[in-house]
């Protein structure tokens, strides 16, 4: 799987550049998305790891760079165009929606691929029936697949933390994406839950075909899982490369400990080797 | 799958039978007229409800849709004399391109901007009937309107009417039912929690936005056209910023994101001065408290109300309970229906 094609990345931001006013969140970061991988972003906090999701997800404008999907120029289209090309994500503060149920928020995922114009929905036509059952049938298979299918119709409310991150997971996989963007998909989750998740990113892209990209701070998860790895700091890309090399980089480690300690020890290595021993 | 497929239109068929039966318990043919203006409230109330109760988006000038297209059919029928039948189409039409109009730059903002930039539609629209009086008759309104009679079939009785007025009720509130319960009504419904969310699933939230806000307008049109048709006679002053006050009152009273609630919430709020005129001089005091006791008792309206009382009761009964209604057809479970027209009932003394 991470033997893919790299010629032909399924993302690739070259030279991006965000601005707030006077600060420069991203200053011409390059991140390709190379087909069938798990690629993940990570950085000190601050670094603009999020703000190169909302980029590339069009919920925050670029002041420079382009963003193309399979080569497809999408820097200028909307958020809703961008999804619709299938580029779906998640959000590190959940962005649920809370009026409806759970089936209900995964259904709402498969607007992207399921349709019917409205008129068959005002006069319930076979068609509405027939489509109607097919969204139920193919969010329900979403929520099996990330193990909340029990949960169906409870409302959104009142699902637990983790819960809500498996159920937004299921929201984006209801898209079927082509690129899943996941924004910290293990915050707030203990071990437990966070190796679960680790295992259904993996069989996101395994058994969905489905590329991945993501940020986490959870360096266990992010070497366990990772194909590629880019750094950010500052809004500069620091490195890019294999969970192996990313965790001998001499600058990462640097920008991680801060550079006086940075001699004295090999964080990133010595996290991995307690990853690989679980 | 299950039965909440069909059941919009059995709570539907339900509701309209019970606003038929409504008129056998009146005593008094006045309160025809009441039961009239009664569905044309809630027809608007059902649109703004889809606005704001499901898509989240406000508006304060809901009643200067439903002015205009009272005015535009007074102009066309009456001034111009032309079929009634074009007078509709005319009404509905005018009142969806201003919709249109208004709505593409509204929706941009949200929240009280939103509600500002209606407003000022709505006092706008406010002046324009006051000031054009060549067109409109000015402050003191517009008389001489026919009385309704479409494809040869006059509706001279209050009966009539009202057999029409809630006919269309009825027709409004299924079609919103099933806006609900499709596609786009799950769009809706995420617009009005997460629009980053909604963006990101690919839902074109403009697009939405716009058709919500101008299917209430036209919900509201067709509530003007019947008023229009109804009394003969607009004026200005039904038509102002209190009124849209009123509507918003009722949507919210009755219960947001619930389409029975929200027209219990407009039978309620109309016939309420009815019964209140017997206090002559402390009506508007009455009226006031009872607003503010509603408000505080039941912050999610009769609706939420109701729905909690059901679970207060089906705990007491010792039923574990409420797991059902989570479905997609919660919100719209029978006793929704049944609270609905309560009010309704209300009218018999």
């Amino acid at each position: 799987m991470s033997g893919a094609d790299v010629q032909a990345p399924v993302l690739a931001c070259t030279g991006l550049e965000v601005r707030f006013g006077g600060v420069v969140a991203l200053d011409g970061v390059d991140f390709p998305v190379a087909r069938g991988s798990i690629t993940a972003l990570i950085g000190p906090n601050g670094a603009g790891k999020t703000t190169l999701l909302n980029a590339v997800t069009g919920l925050v404008r670029v002041a420079g760079g382009a963003i193309t999907l399979n080569g497809a120029d999408i820097t200028a289209l909307p958020p809703h165009r961008r999804a619709a090309a299938g580029v779906v994500r998640t959000f590190q503060n959940l962005e649920t929606f809370s009026n409806m149920s759970v089936l209900e928020n995964v259904m709402t995922g498969a607007h992207r691929v399921i349709r019917y114009p409205l008129a068959h929905a005002l006069f319930k036509t076979p068609l509405y029936f027939r489509r109607e059952r097919a969204c139920r049938d193919h969010a329900m298979a979403q929520l099996d697949f990330v193990g909340l299918a029990h949960l169906a119709d409870a409302p959104a409310t009142e699902l637990a933390y983790g819960s809500l991150r498996l159920m937004e997971i299921a929201r984006a996989l209801a898209a079927q994406p082509e690129l899943l963007l996941l924004d910290e998909p293990a915050a707030g989750l203990n071990m437990k839950e966070t190796r679960t998740l680790g295992a259904i990113i993996r069989r996101i892209r395994d058994e969905r075909g489905v590329t991945v990209a993501l940020v986490e701070h959870d360096m266990d998860l992010i070497m366990d899982i990772s194909d590629a790895i880019t750094v950010l700091n500052f809004g500069r890309e620091l490195a890019h490369g294999t969970p192996a090399e990313i965790q001998r980089n001499p600058a990462v480690v640097a920008a991680y400990l801060g550079e006086d300690e940075a001699e004295d020890a090999a964080p990133g290595a010595g996290k991995a080797a307690q990853g690989g021993g679980r | 799958m299950r039965a909440l497929f069909s059941s919009s239109l059995a709570q539907t068929g339900l509701f309209l039978a019970l606003l038929l039966a409504a008129p056998w318990l009146l005593t008094n043919d006045y309160y025809l007229t009441v039961l009239i203006l009664c569905c044309l409230n809630a027809i608007i109330v059902v649109g703004l409800n889809l606005l704001m109760g499901y898509a989240g988006q406000i508006s304060l000038g809901h009643a200067a849709f439903y002015g205009l297209s009272a005015y535009t059919t007074a102009v066309a029928t009456a001034t111009y004399q032309l079929p009634m039948e074009l007078g509709l189409v005319l009404a509905v039409a005018v009142t969806a391109l201003i919709a249109v109009g208004i709505g593409i730059p509204a929706l941009k903002l949200s929240g009280h901007y939103l509600g500002m930039a209606t407003m000022g539609f709505g006092l706008i629209v406010f002046i324009f009937l006051n000031e054009t009086i060549e067109l409109t008759g000015g402050p003191s309104g517009f008389v001489g309107i026919p009385r309704l009679e479409l494809f040869g079939y006059a509706f001279e009785t209050d009966r009539s009417y009202y057999v029409l007025t809630a006919c269309c009720l009825a027709g409004v509130a299924l079609l919103s039912l099933n806006i609900i319960h499709s596609r786009a009504g799950r769009a809706l419904r995420a617009i009005h929690t997460s629009e980053k969310a909604a963006m990101t699933a690919a839902i074109d939230i403009a697009r939405y936005k716009l058709l919500v806000f101008v299917l209430s307008a036209v919900y509201a049109a067709l509530a003007g056209f019947l008023y229009a048709h109804y009394l003969s006679f607009v004026a200005p002053s039904s038509f102002g910023f209190l009124f849209s006050v009123e509507l918003i009152t009722m949507v919210v009273l009755g219960g947001m994101a619930d389409l029975w609630g929200g027209i219990a919430g407009a039978f309620f709020l109309t016939m309420l001065p009815e019964f209140l005129r017997a206090f002559e001089d402390i009506e508007v005091l009455l009226f006031g408290s009872i607003l503010v006791l509603s408000m505080l008792l039941l912050p999610d309206g009769f609706a939420g109300g109701l729905r909690r009382l059901a679970r207060f009761a089906a705990a007491r009964l010792g039923r574990s309970g409420g797991g059902a209604d989570g479905g997609t057809g919660g919100d719209v479970d029978g006793p929704d229906a049944a609270k609905a027209a309560a009010p309704g009932a209300g009218g018999r003394p």
